[in-house]
């Protein structure tokens, strides 16, 4: 029988229910398939995190050396080379918790750009939904940040920092800090998968977003100091809302008490930390509504030769 | 482009059988960045300011009007030369390469084995298969249920299987793949010379499992360059030319026909 003439084929495979093999599903059932590979991130981020040192000899304890000589070298030099610490109360733990938050911001943006591209053969052997990479690697940054925090917070004991009802808040902060990183991660891995240079440019940005978001030094302090800030009120109110500023200043604010008595003191009606709560609320929900859908739209074009 | 739409095959639709995919009218146009220019900083910095594309990027029109209907329970071989198209049409029906005209219509979605032997080449085969299943939808449960019947059949030499998988020959590692991939019920699964890499003991098994999917309601495409192995497993047999249909039936038939025509 020939149907050529009375029933084209794009209509009788319609009938049988059979659908283009190169559309995306909708977003409703692509986030069904995300979260029904939920064990698959987790697997993945895991195994990720222990080939990541499986060549060096000391293996894993570089997950904690790492982080350490981080603040040792950044103690070093800003700390006691260049002495930023003007009037800050307590610069180490001040210093280590703006260095580790704003370097799991920096890596879940890095890594998540090189999400897709690092995956190919894997993206082109098996059909999943591709925004569990750029997810896997958010979780691989965040079990590598849980390890820094046991450093963060022997360090914040260390200082002399009582035990506090805010502290009980860092939780949420680092939360919204995971939910900026994975929208952020997703915008970045749709970036670097079409485009390889943005690979590239990428830690030039990050550097340059570190040195404007207070985090090696406090911003708080160079506002109220600066004579130019203070002219320019809408460049100071664009640091202030940005997120790498938000989540970094929220941490201090929840973590180290003393710092937090010495912003609202001194520097008063200028840095509430409700304010910065709601900078952080709506930017970790808009990062990661955004990034998700924004991934998701070029779903069907990852991985294509 | 003009008249390769009038050398369309026509389409003869068996009424009595589910379709499971449907080609129709394919063409596929792809591109190819080659090396090519001169492959210094100096003239990719003049190629960007002056807006130029890359020279090397040729286009490539290797499916021209191909249509077909592969029905519940095929196991359809494709053969052709070198360059005729056969794993770009795979690579079609398995939503890796858009059409430029013309579409590809299945039920379910497709599963492409090809050649590349790794996964995650860093990482233990052991934990490739969690992470295959896994990422093909399995709960952690059923992963455990397979874990053992996966390695079994890939009969990877004792002890490599904790070993990194860039450590695999690129038989072994076509092997596990094959593994990883035939533990689930796929809607149609496509074959791109993964079993060229076997042993005459591993083709049987993978022809075993290939007629096992292939009667839990699915279709199974196969692309091999080996004609015997072709024979043996399909039950339906596509030469492709030059990106076109040249015959379609079965095996004998077909496989008799190309043997001749290549042979001259």
């Amino acid at each position: 029988m020939n149907f050529g003439s009375s029933e084209s084929l794009a209509v009788y495979a319609a009938r049988f229910g059979l659908t283009q093999s190169s559309a995306r599903p909708t977003l409703r059932k692509y986030i069904q398939d995300v979260w029904q590979r939920r064990h698959f991130i987790w697997a993945f981020a895991s195994a990720k995190n222990i080939s990541m040192y499986s060549d060096s000899r000391l293996g894993q304890v570089w997950q904690l050396l790492t982080p350490l000589l981080n603040v040792g070298v950044y103690f070093l030099i800003f700390g006691l080379l260049l002495n930023t610490s003007r009037n800050l109360p307590d610069f180490l733990p001040f210093l280590v918790t703006g260095v580790f938050m704003f370097g799991f911001m920096q890596r879940s943006i890095q890594s998540g750009s090189k999400s897709v591209g690092d995956n190919l053969s894997l993206i082109r052997a098996l059909h999943f939904p591709r925004a569990t990479l750029p997810l896997a690697i958010a979780v691989v940054e965040f079990q590598q940040l849980v390890l820094s925090l046991g450093v963060l917070m022997i360090i914040v004991f260390a200082f002399g920092e009582p035990l506090d009802v805010h502290m009980l808040l860092f939780p949420v902060v680092v939360a919204l800090q995971l939910m900026f990183n994975v929208g952020a991660g997703m915008v970045m891995a749709r970036l670097g998968a079409f485009n390889r240079d943005v690979t590239q440019l990428l830690p030039f940005i990050t550097r340059t977003w570190l040195y404007l978001s207070g985090v090696i030094f406090s911003l708080p302090s160079l506002m109220t100091s600066s004579h130019f800030l203070k002219t320019h009120s809408w460049l100071a109110e664009i640091l202030k809302a940005n997120p790498g500023y938000v989540f970094v200043e929220l941490s201090r604010h929840t973590l180290l008490g003393k710092y937090r008595h010495h912003v609202q003191h001194h520097m008063a009606g200028n840095h509430s930390s409700t304010q910065l709560w709601i900078y952080a609320l709506i930017w970790a929900v808009v990062a990661l509504v955004a990034g998700f859908v924004y991934f998701y739209r070029a779903e069907e074009r990852y991985g294509r030769g | 482009m003009v008249n390769a739409h009038l050398a369309q095959n026509p389409v003869d639709i068996d009424p009595t059988r589910d379709p499971i995919v449907v080609v129709d009218g394919l063409h596929i146009v792809y591109r190819v960045y080659g090396a090519g220019g001169k492959g210094n900083a100096a003239s990719a910095m003049s190629r960007v300011i002056k807006r130029q594309k890359r020279p090397s990027m040729t286009e490539v029109h290797a499916i021209k009007g191909l249509s077909f209907v592969a029905y519940r329970g095929e196991a359809v071989g494709v053969i052709g030369t070198n360059g005729s198209g056969k794993s770009t049409l795979l690579q079609a029906i398995a939503g890796l390469l858009p059409p430029a005209r013309g579409g590809v219509y299945t039920d379910g979605q497709p599963s492409l084995l090809g050649v590349n032997a790794a996964l995650m080449k860093d990482l233990t085969g052991e934990r490739n298969v969690v992470l295959g299943c896994l990422a093909m939808g399995m709960t952690p449960q059923e992963t455990k249920e397979k874990y053992q019947e996966v390695v079994d059949f890939a009969g990877l030499k004792a002890g490599f299987i904790n070993y990194p998988m860039r450590t695999y020959s690129s038989g072994m590692g076509a092997r596990l793949r094959f593994a990883i991939a035939a533990a689930k019920t796929h809607d149609v699964l496509l074959i791109d010379e993964a079993l060229a890499t076997g042993d005459a003991k591993f083709r049987t098994k993978s022809q075993r499992r290939i007629e096992e999917l292939r009667k839990e309601a699915g279709a199974v495409f196969l692309v091999a360059h080996q004609l015997d192995v072709v024979r043996e497993t399909c039950d339906r047999v596509i030469w492709l030319d030059d990106g076109q249909m040249r015959m379609d039936g079965p095996p004998d038939e077909v496989i008799d026909a190309y043997t001749e025509a290549t042979q001259k």
